[in-house]
């Protein structure tokens, strides 16, 4: 397999509104990785599927080998051996390994010989080690294992450059070592491999040559040898002095406005998803979750707010029990799903109706809603928490994220809450957002105990008083943030390492 | 019970069933694709009377099978234009499709009402027509009941042993992971769409010309929605479909049976509730037993109309 | 190679959808034309003789108010239901079902009755036998997720076959001289009527009934609840709202009002069950409701307006000899193209590239 160089030289892409990518130019040698670091929104996305023949470029050449070429579709991309694996995967989920694997190929033409077909995948999982059975349903399988077939996919058509957006996303800390593994083994035959990602540690452990984009802008380019310090990579990132924390004043603890008592619970097939979980939180502070996605963090929410997937144990609201299947909607608490766009919120609904979605039963008067009297509540919400919106009547998806966000937070405080669960409050946003909402969280501990459940350590040692620790559906430990030599014991935690 | 009566009874359950079994194949595939075609009812009345008023006009049964078909295709591609490229409600397009196909056949079938035609005869299979018993009941029938035995595998072998059947079923679970594959999303519901409406209209054309020979208004009394029924009960694979139809041309034939022997015990019009409440009460026990075993349900890409992102 | 596309807008535009109107009652008006033509006969001259017959004369005009009755309340009955993405096609036998309810109570038990009680009970009854005719599937649906378009239909034909076996069996009029049907009700159960013409009171049902749902759907709690549903399952199931519940709500109060349509048929037209109950209103019911975009208010406006086609479409049955069916044909044909128009509003059309 010849090993060939991939460059892109000067792309440019405009949106309505934006500019995604702005004269990008980026070079790939065989037989490395690259790393493309950004915070959201840089254009990494963007860019990768310029090269993966998803989008067209407005201007800038693409060279493979020497050669500018132009791909209509991601099949033409492929053909000159570039492929990608998404964030969220192009898989048919209720078919096979093998018919995925087979989706789109040249040949066979007419008939599937699907016993051969099985035969080959199974052939090429095994060399590449990634271990797969080529007969389950894609349904069925976890999404490291997903993962392996959209990689396995890539490999079976002969891609030379593989880029993987966000591939670790999704993974337990074992199927990140897996991960890795694999993408050395790639590299050492002669393919490349761009990883697009935002994490910094994964960036200073598998890349060769790190690109850092920023605002569609290409801001550096280097050796990970070359790299003083995280610190120097977030500022490229993000551009500034990067606030790697709030202010947190002390604030008096009163009494408890969350407790579980040793529940246990699964997820929507029945399989274990927490178990034994005990914690209480308190009015003043902020009590938080962390773990990879995937330990049960939605289940544990979803048992706490809506009573569903919970099998044993006691979970205890404001001294109330909530009974399985029993939304706790109103009453003193504040609830600020993950889904902002498809839970939190409802995109085709003015936002007068979005803040009533968890305010109407207060509202209402023997069964009216007076309209006039949400519509000034709503203004003034906006209002006051900055909100940039056009007024009450627009609707929740003319928003941007990090508004909506703000506007949910707004209606959720706006129930003067006495429990606020918070679920990834900042994720997806940008910098100055984050930043507000932290804020405003941290204001609320004169009245609220806060809940939050977070993937994001830096957001979890910025706001919390105490820290669990999830992993597999069980608390590992839970430390205390002002003890620096607990802190320590987070990373092994995470990765399954009990506290001693 | 005699043996000529079973014989009879069954023989009558293969005829009985097979409008019900072409619509629901092709059904099977439109909405395999991703495509949900309610106006199965319309397509078959016009292909009903496609089919006998070309049968007519040219005194051929080949001609009007084929203007049967190509007359529910038609219909169907205006369903597919309003939902593949305008993608409007495809329920309600459906719905407008069964009304839209109902008056235009009443409207002009008018003139036929009552006319006698060509009509199909049943063809006797050379030798497997002597076998005991199954042999009249299976292979005495009409041409194109035939064409419905040799449907059901190919539809089946067609949809899980072929490319283009991989294709189209990836199509209706997830569009944007066969866009990226390089499959074209909109030709092939297209295509798969004007499929089941040409079937919807063979099955029409079934009516007409060897069911119940001739031109009445409204003469697939509801066998169309039945139809659709069926893909549900069948989970969307073709020798489920099949089965389903042969159930339902069984409380068919009980009911005509039944009648036709008049035996009393059952008023009449009760007797004719019974197709429709059998198709109630399979479909919630397949419902419930999916849901139970939580596997095989609907394409995931029903009814959802597909933009390309970006 | 430039190709049109078609792009999301953020928010619907009102202007675009009024002209996507116009434009659709031209195209349906000239697909008339086409049918016309194929059928033999002069567009102008046929529009013409439908015109006079719908508006040529007030006693014209009282038909048509007569014929939109149960139009405007199987319209509304389809658009409650169809606000929260739930689709009741079983108008017509609910429909069936209101008048075989208030029929048997108007028939068996107006011995036991004051007759002052007699016309409020049976429009109870025609209200409750629909509403629960509905609910059956209702509870299908909400329990255990059965589509309710397949149960709502074939329950339709379970209601005409059990209609056709009363009138024609157990309650058959002894003394009925060969014309199939129920002995007449009594008088007290009769709907009086506008003098000189066939209007009865089931026109102010119709509009009070527009008019309350309207006050519901925009003003209630339920009315949002309903509103949020619609929108997003995921966000009403976070905002604590059962789901199943107001399934079951909007289903029985969506038969009871086609049920009350075919109260108002029997107890204000035929005065007794008969053939003629069952003519396809609840599926007429469908059109009005989506022409209307589910507005109740625009439900009482189309279902006049669909009515005049239909008494339009029987006058061309007896001058020109044309099938009735004609109406059907136009009704289909203007469904599709408001149903095109309506892309219209919800997209713009974008001149580029294929891709992006």
């Amino acid at each position: 397999m010849a090993a060939i160089a991939v460059r892109l030289k000067g792309i440019t892409k405009r949106f309505p509104g934006t500019l995604a990518n702005d004269g990008i130019d980026l070079t790939v040698e065989p037989g490395t990785v690259r790393a493309l670091l950004g915070e959201n929104g840089a254009g990494k996305t963007t860019l990768m599927n310029i090269l993966s023949g998803r989008y067209q470029p407005d201007a800038g050449e693409i060279v493979v080998a020497g050669s500018s070429v132009r791909f209509r579709s991601p099949k033409d991309a492929l053909r000159s051996g570039i492929g990608m694996v998404h964030q969220h995967f192009m898989l048919v989920a209720n078919q096979t390994v093998a018919e995925n694997v087979a989706l789109g190929l040249e040949a066979p033409r007419f008939l599937l010989h699907r016993g051969r077909m099985e035969r080959e995948v199974r052939r090429l999982a095994d060399t590449y080690g990634l271990p797969i059975d080529p007969h389950a349903r894609i349904a069925d399988l976890s999404l490291g294992e997903q993962q392996r077939v959209e990689i396995l996919k890539l490999l079976f058509r002969n891609a030379n450059l593989l880029i993987l957006d966000e591939p670790t996303a999704v993974l337990t800390s074992g199927e990140i070592a897996g991960l890795f593994a694999t993408v050395r083994r790639i590299v050492r035959e002669g393919r490349s491999v761009i990883f697009i990602t935002h994490k910094l540690e994964e960036v200073m452990e598998i890349a060769d040559q790190i690109t850092v984009l920023r605002r569609g802008r290409r801001v550096a380019d280097l050796a990970p040898a070359e790299v003083e310090s995280r610190r120097e990579l977030a500022r490229l990132m993000v551009g500034r002095e990067v606030v790697l924390g709030v202010d947190r004043e002390p604030v008096p603890i009163g009494d408890v406005v969350l407790e579980l008592r040793d529940c246990s619970g699964s997820d929507r097939q029945g399989h274990r998803a927490f178990h034994h979980v005990s914690f209480a939180v308190r009015r003043g502070e902020v009590f938080s979750i962390v773990g990879v996605a995937g330990n049960g963090q939605t289940e544990l929410v979803s048992a706490i707010t809506g009573g569903a997937c919970f099998t044993s144990g006691q979970v205890l609201v404001l001294g109330r029990r909530v009974r399985a299947g029993q939304p706790f909607a109103e009453e003193r608490v504040g609830y600020i799903p993950e889904d902002r766009t498809g839970t939190g919120s409802v995109a085709g609904l003015d936002l007068t109706d979005n803040v009533l979605l968890t305010t109407y039963r207060r509202l209402s008067r023997r069964g009216l809603l007076p309209r006039h009297a949400a519509r000034r509540q709503t203004a003034e919400l906006l209002a006051r928490f900055h909100v940039a919106a056009p007024g009450p009547h627009a609707l929740a998806r003319q928003l941007s994220g990090g508004n909506l966000q703000k506007l949910i937070l707004a209606r959720e405080l706006s129930k003067g809450p006495r429990l606020i669960v918070a679920d990834q409050p900042t994720h997806g946003l940008d910098i100055g957002a984050t930043v507000e909402v932290w804020r405003e969280l941290l204001r609320q501990r004169a009245d609220a105990g806060i809940l939050l459940v977070s993937g994001d350590l830096t957001e979890a040692l910025s706001l919390s008083d105490r820290i669990a620790v999830i992993f597999r559906g069980e608390i590992m430990g839970v430390l205390s943030t002002s003890d620096s030599e607990a802190l320590a014991e987070i990373g092994p935690m995470m990765a399954g390492v009990r506290q001693a | 019970m005699t043996l000529s009566t079973l014989i009879f009874v069954l023989s009558i359950t293969i005829q009985s069933s097979m409008a019900v079994l072409f619509a629901s194949i092709g059904e099977v595939f439109t909405e395999r694709s991703g495509v949900l075609n309610l106006g199965v009812e319309g397509m078959m009345l016009v292909g009903a009377l496609s089919g006998f008023a070309t049968a007519q006009a040219t005194g051929s049964l080949a001609l009007g099978v084929l203007g049967a078909m190509a007359m529910g295709g038609l219909l169907a591609l205006i369903h597919g234009v309003f939902t593949i490229t305008l993608r409007a409600n495809q329920v309600v397009c459906g719905l407008a499709l069964v009304i839209l196909g109902t008056g235009l056949a009443s409207f002009l079938g008018r003139p036929l009402i009552g006319r006698v035609g060509v009509r199909f005869l049943p063809w006797p299979v050379p030798i497997l027509s002597e076998v005991p018993v199954l042999g009249p009941v299976l292979f005495v029938q009409v041409p194109l009941v035939y064409l419905g035995y040799v449907l059901v595998p190919a539809a089946w072998f067609f949809l899980f042993h072929t490319r283009p059947g991989l294709n189209l079923r990836a199509v209706g679970e997830n569009p944007a992971a066969a866009d990226t594959a390089g499959i074209p999303v909109a030709r092939t519901r297209y295509l798969w769409t004007a499929f089941g409406g040409a079937l919807a209209g063979l099955a029409g054309a079934y009516l007409s010309l060897a069911y119940t020979p001739g031109w009445k208004e409204n003469m697939t009394s509801g066998q169309g929605w039945i139809a659709i029924a069926m893909v549900i009960v069948a989970l969307w694979n073709p020798w489920r479909a099949a089965l389903g139809a042969l159930l339902f041309g069984c409380v068919n034939a009980f009911q005509f049976t039944l009648e036709a022997r008049q035996i009393n015990v059952i008023p009449s019009y009760i007797l004719r509730m019974l197709p429709y409440l059998f198709t109630i009460s399979i479909l919630v026990l397949i419902t419930r037993l999916q849901q139970v075993r939580g596997r095989g349900g609907a394409p995931a890409s029903l009814g959802v109309p597909f933009e390309r992102e970006g | 190679m430039m190709r049109p596309r078609l792009e999301r807008r953020l928010a619907p535009s009102a202007a675009a959808r009024w002209g996507g109107y116009g434009v659709a009652i031209s195209l349906a008006l000239g697909m008339g034309g086409v049918v016309f033509l194929l059928a033999g006969a002069d567009p102008v001259a046929a529009y013409t003789v439908m015109a006079r017959g719908a508006f040529g004369s007030l006693h014209d005009v009282s038909e048509v108010i007569v014929k939109a009755i149960p139009l405007m309340l199987c319209g509304l009955a389809v658009a409650v239901a169809a606000k929260i993405q739930v689709w009741n096609v079983g108008a017509e036998g609910q429909l069936v079902l209101g008048g075989i309810g208030a029929a048997g109570v108007a028939l068996f038990l107006h011995p036991y009755l004051p007759s002052v009680a007699m016309l409020p009970l049976i429009l109870a009854a025609g209200f409750l036998a629909g509403g629960l005719w509905a609910l059956l599937a209702g509870v299908l649906r909400a329990k255990l997720d059965v589509n309710e378009i397949l149960t709502t239909l074939m329950l339709n034909y379970v209601a005409i076959f059990w209609l056709e076996h009363l009138y024609f069996g157990p309650w058959r009029d002894p003394m009925g001289m060969g014309f199939p049907g129920t002995a007449m009700l009594p008088e007290n159960a009769w709907f009086p009527r506008l003098p000189g013409t066939r209007i009865h009171p089931g026109i102010a049902l119709a509009l009070v009934a527009a008019v309350l749902c309207r006050v519901a759907l925009s003003r209630t709690r339920w009315g949002f609840e309903i509103r949020v549903i619609r929108e997003s399952p995921k966000a009403a199931r976070y905002a604590g709202m059962r789901i199943g519940r107001t399934i079951l709500w909007v289903m029985f109060l969506s038969g009871g009002l086609a049920g009350l349509a075919g109260m108002a048929e029997v107890s204000g037209i035929h005065y007794r069950l008969q053939q003629g109950l069952a003519v396809g209103h609840g599926y007429t019911g469908i059109i009005v409701a989506w022409l209307s975009r589910l507005h109740p208010v625009g439900i009482i406006l189309t279902g006049f307006l669909i009515a005049s086609v239909l008494v339009g479409g029987d006058q061309l049955q007896t001058v020109m000899h044309l099938p009735s069916a004609v109406g059907l044909v136009l009704e289909g044909t203007l469904l599709f193209f408001v149903l095109g128009s309506d892309v219209v509003s919800r997209y713009r059309v974008r001149w580029g590239a294929p891709h992006p």
